[in-house]
């Protein structure tokens, strides 16, 4: 196996470099084309891990500097909560 | 960038790619896709994924039926590289009143007439299907075993693909500005890239449907409303249905990759076309699944997002041209199923700018329809 084979830049779905940089190649150059096709930032870490990597990629590909690279939305919640403990606070307010 | 196209399509979701694939497919040349972000950006790709044939109309009965069995072989049809991933688990409906199980065996009846194998379960079968389901205050249940789910992402880019190497061109990132007529026939399409000359536009903008009807004087009766759905974290499989109930207001179903995805309707929306998340949402639907569904209370909700439901008065789609502008067509108004009859929109479109014998008779899908009353109201939509 070779080195981008060998290395994953999304931890939570396991994609590999390779993946990403074929994806690149193949002309999807926007983080969110990406995140769809290969669940990239998806996952439980929110792309916390996976993000900066497919932007510096996306970076190195297009020319484009990673400041003017749209990233995906940033949606809630920011750390993983249980349903019924939302459900229970949830019940306490009304 | 100006150039000329037989055919504009606006909206790279599911229906813009699959009439743009359905046109190439028949040997239309020179089709041109338009959309002011990229491909799957908008409610495609937002969706709840699922697909079913249990609906409460003729009409949707038929193109849901139709759409699933292309589903079926699409990975073949579409030649595609990677995997649309659909998981036949079936749909199972759960009713909490008399009333609605009525519903459900009118519904039922509708569907057995139209070749669709679903049936009335007690709640004891539908203990057996979803084990970790709470019975307590339902009152039955309808199960199809031939309704699922699959990625609405690798789907559309299924057909994205199949139709680029049919020839068809993709402008993503191009919001069309403006339509220009003359003497009430289409002249071009302006976007902020250029022009793009043409005598036909298809309108396939989902949420953003009424903004390209009102550059043309097409008065349309929809409007869109964001609804939302939350992802847990991953586990092994333990549920191979979709479970949805109208009156409790939810659907939820296990993906294959082992994250559950849940959503549900809220009246009291605004009809704008935010896509923003809300607290009452997360409330709202975890207090739901922990009672209907009490186990999955124990995963972790690890995201939410939202996305726009494009409603007509009945909740049955627009098809067909319009009488205002010669050329301009509607695949409009799927108000929230959409993705659904992503393969059959693509086909009756295509059949209409062609003048082709319909494979399903829309004519009643029509805009007139609105005008003339005589609606036909779906009643299955959460």
């Amino acid at each position: 196996m070779t080195k981008e084979e060998n290395t994953i830049v999304c931890r939570c779905s396991d994609v590999t470099l390779k993946e990403l940089r074929d994806l690149i190649k193949e002309g999807y150059t926007d983080y969110n084309e990406i995140k769809r096709i290969t669940r990239i930032g998806m996952g439980p870490c929110q792309g916390k891990t996976c993000t900066q990597i497919v932007l510096r990629e996306l970076s190195n590909a297009t020319g484009k500097p990673v400041s003017e690279i749209r990233n995906q939305n940033n949606r809630p919640p920011v750390v993983g909560v249980k349903l019924k403990l939302i459900a229970e606070e949830a019940d306490k307010d009304e | 960038m100006n150039k000329k196209a037989s055919v504009v399509i606006i909206g790279a979701g599911i229906s813009g790619c699959s009439a743009a694939y359905s046109l190439a497919k028949k040997g239309v040349k020179d089709v041109v896709v338009v959309d002011k972000s990229y491909v799957s950006s908008g409610a495609t790709g937002r969706c709840g994924a699922g697909v079913r044939m249990q609906w409460g109309t003729e009409m949707n009965c038929k193109l849901a039926k139709k759409s699933i069995e292309f589903y079926e072989n699409a990975n073949e049809i579409l030649g595609y590289d990677r995997d649309v991933e659909f998981k036949q688990g079936g749909y199972l409906l759960v009713a909490s009143t008399d009333k609605e199980m009525e519903q459900f065996e009118k519904n039922v009846k509708l569907q057995n007439s139209l070749d669709i194998p679903s049936k009335i379960v007690t709640l004891d079968e539908a203990k057996d299907i979803v084990p970790h389901l709470n019975t307590e205050g339902l009152t039955g249940g309808a199960f199809c075993p031939k309704d699922g789910f699959l990625n609405p992402f690798k789907t559309t880019d299924a057909y994205y693909k199949a139709a680029k190497k049919l020839g068809v061109e993709f402008l993503t990132h191009t919001e069309v500005l403006e339509i220009k007529t003359k003497d009430n026939k289409i002249e071009k399409v302006i976007t902020d890239k250029g022009e793009i000359y043409t005598d036909k536009v298809v309108n396939a903008a989902g949420g953003h449907s009424k903004n390209i009807c009102d550059m043309v004087g097409v008065d349309l009766p929809v409007y869109s409303e964001r609804h939302q759905i939350l992802v847990t974290e991953p586990i092994e499989p333990m549920q191979d249905p979709m479970v949805m109930s109208f009156s409790l207001n939810f659907y939820c179903q296990q993906t294959p990759e082992g994250t559950f995805i849940m959503g549900r309707g809220d009246d009291t929306e605004p009809r704008d076309l935010r896509v923003t998340s809300s607290w009452k949402f997360m409330d709202e639907m975890a207090k739901t699944i922990t009672n209907v569904l009490p186990p999955l209370g124990e995963l972790r909700v690890i995201r939410q997002w939202a996305g726009l439901y494009n409603i007509t008065p009945d909740k049955q789609p627009i098809y067909g041209k319009v009488k205002e502008v010669d050329g301009f067509y509607l695949a409009v108004g799927f108000s929230g199923h959409g993705f659904m009859f992503g393969p059959l929109t693509g086909v009756v479109i295509s059949e209409m700018i062609l003048e082709e014998e319909p494979t399903i008779d829309v004519s009643m899908l029509g805009i007139e329809r609105f005008k003339k009353g005589n609606l036909i109201l779906e009643p299955s939509v959460v």
